[in-house]
């Protein structure tokens, strides 16, 4: 297993006390796609930045099993992390905007991530660059190389960070929210491409979104997460099996273009969902 | 109502609105759809008096806006954006930004406007001496929409008013831009790129491409795949895979 999580808490001490923000999740990850949904502040980001142990300084973790190919996260120094980190694991964020680096080169910044792993000539490093451009279907990669991140658009500027992502060659991606900033088309685009290189490097992917049907068409198995908790976790193909009224509201509160509604469903929270 | 002739937008040297031309009834909800940088925000920007530098003709009620509004102007439209975080003052009070637009204007009995805008977006009076950052997401956008309500405005421009927002609150905030617009006969121009959201509050839509409005069809015909232009058909085929899932479900 790539990834096994047992029993993961993550809190946060406030004026008020002590906040669980995620309550005890388990899963686990091989080579396979999983989807975490869930809304704003229901964990789903948490979780899985536990993973590379990248949680604000204030935040406690304890679980039963944290480990990362067997690599327990929990003990592990910095310097092991750092081996972990944008190495055999990437972290795609929501707004390359902000991920990448202004006053570097797209290029500069893709050669410096893969001479981290694997060393090499400057030269060697950017051609690998430019090829990894290429592979993130960027037509003119060469041009692209030379531009900098104020140049992109929101789409060329998230498959730039894709390419820095896949130069390490990783093992595990995490994508978070990956194309919330981003239009529709676009969003359909970056998807499919980062379904299409994970499932071609045989890599483990997890998926972070608040979009149920959109995980659900690029993910094997979904988890769907309430204040803390996984509520319900279901193979992609079952979404329509989902037994979880809170799984169920979210797929029905939103509009749909095949079906006309007078009035959308409004999700109504039950306080017994907290501790299902 | 609002009626807009050969609107050309220019940032330099690129041609970001070419020659748009609609016309909206009082009391019609009209939505722009398109992809990032097909102009359809440039449109409402031009309309709303945030960018000068336009060239056409804009009308409401037939009498024509030079690229310079007037007060009585935003009385009478007023804008919702995406980001309520970005279009809130951080360190005003709920009660300081519903109560600037009633001062601006010289409305009177503004301690009740308040509490009655704050009701009308079915917020709690409790929020009303919070600041922004004290709210959630979809409690700051209801702040945003009374606050646009606030000058009893006749036209609300929304851009892409729920795409910040989680699936679960954006339907709460949807069913309340219905419920007002019924209520205060609002004519309504929404931006966004989900084809179902604005599907679901406006009855015609205007598709943009490359700062064309390349097709104007209602929402009855988008849904029934009834489109001209081949743009219009491949954004609706998209929009109808990625719900799949759901439909199985309903």
């Amino acid at each position: 297993m790539l990834v096994e999580i047992d029993n993961l808490w993550v809190r946060f001490a406030t004026v008020n006390g002590v906040s669980d923000a995620v309550r005890g999740v388990s899963l686990t990850l091989g080579q396979e796609k999983l989807g975490i949904v869930g809304e704003s502040g229901s964990g789903k980001s948490l979780t899985a930045r536990s993973i590379l142990r990248l949680l604000p300084g204030s935040a406690r973790i304890t679980a039963d099993k944290l480990s990362f190919d067997g690599i327990n996260i929990l003990t592990a120094d910095e310097a092991k992390l750092r081996a972990i980190r944008g190495k055999r694991a990437g972290l795609i964020l929501q707004d390359p905007k902000f991920s990448l680096n202004p006053v570097m080169t797209a290029g500069a910044q893709i050669a410096e991530a893969w001479r981290a792993r694997r060393g090499g000539t400057r030269k060697m490093a950017y051609q690998a660059a430019i090829d990894l451009l290429a592979q993130v279907q960027i037509r003119e990669p060469a041009r692209v190389a030379e531009a900098y991140p104020h140049e992109l658009s929101g789409g060329m500027g998230q498959r730039v960070m894709i390419a820095m992502m896949l130069a390490p060659d990783p093992e595990l991606l995490i994508a978070d929210e990956p194309t919330s900033a981003l239009d529709a088309t676009v969003q359909a685009e970056i998807l499919r491409l980062i379904e299409d290189l994970v499932s071609r490097r045989g890599m483990g992917l997890i998926l972070i979104s608040h979009d149920l049907p959109l995980v659900s068409h690029f993910c094997d198995r979904v988890a769907v997460m309430y204040a803390g908790r996984i509520v319900e976790a279901l193979g992609a193909a079952d979404l329509a099996r989902a037994t979880h009224p809170y799984t169920r509201g979210l797929l029905s509160c939103l509009p749909a273009l095949s079906r006309k509604q007078d009035r959308l469903t409004v999700l109504q929270r039950d306080p017994a969902w907290i501790d299902a | 109502m609002i009626g807009i002739d050969a609107l050309s937008v220019r940032f330099g040297s690129t041609e970001a609105v070419k020659s748009v031309s609609l016309k909206l009834a009082r009391g019609e909800a009209f939505g722009l759809v398109g992809e990032s940088g097909s102009g359809k925000s440039t449109v409402l920007r031009a309309l709303a008096g945030l960018n000068p530098d336009w060239t056409g003709r804009i009308t409401l009620d037939g009498i024509q806006l030079g690229p310079k509004r007037d007060r009585q102007f935003f009385r009478r439209v007023q804008m919702v954006f995406q980001d309520p975080y970005g279009s809130l003052h951080p360190r005003q009070t709920v009660d300081r930004s519903l109560s600037e637009p009633l001062q601006v204007h010289g409305i009177g009995d503004i301690d009740r406007r308040i509490a009655r805008g704050l009701d009308e977006v079915a917020l709690p009076s409790s929020i009303r001496y919070r600041y922004p950052h004290q709210l959630s997401g979809g409690q700051r956008q209801r702040v945003a929409i009374a606050r646009a309500l606030m000058a009893e405005p006749e036209v609300m421009l929304l851009d892409e008013p729920t795409s910040a927002l989680d699936v679960s609150v954006q339907s709460e905030v949807l069913n309340l831009l219905v419920d007002l617009r019924t209520a205060r006969r609002l004519t309504y121009i929404m931006v966004s790129h989900n084809l179902a959201v604005v599907a679901h509050l406006c009855e015609r839509i205007g598709v943009m491409l490359g700062g064309e409005l390349v097709e104007t069809l209602s929402a009855d015909d988008l849904r029934a795949g009834r489109t001209q232009h081949p743009h219009t058909a491949a954004l609706r085929a998209l929009s109808i895979e990625l719900e799949e899932t759901e439909g199985m479900v309903a």
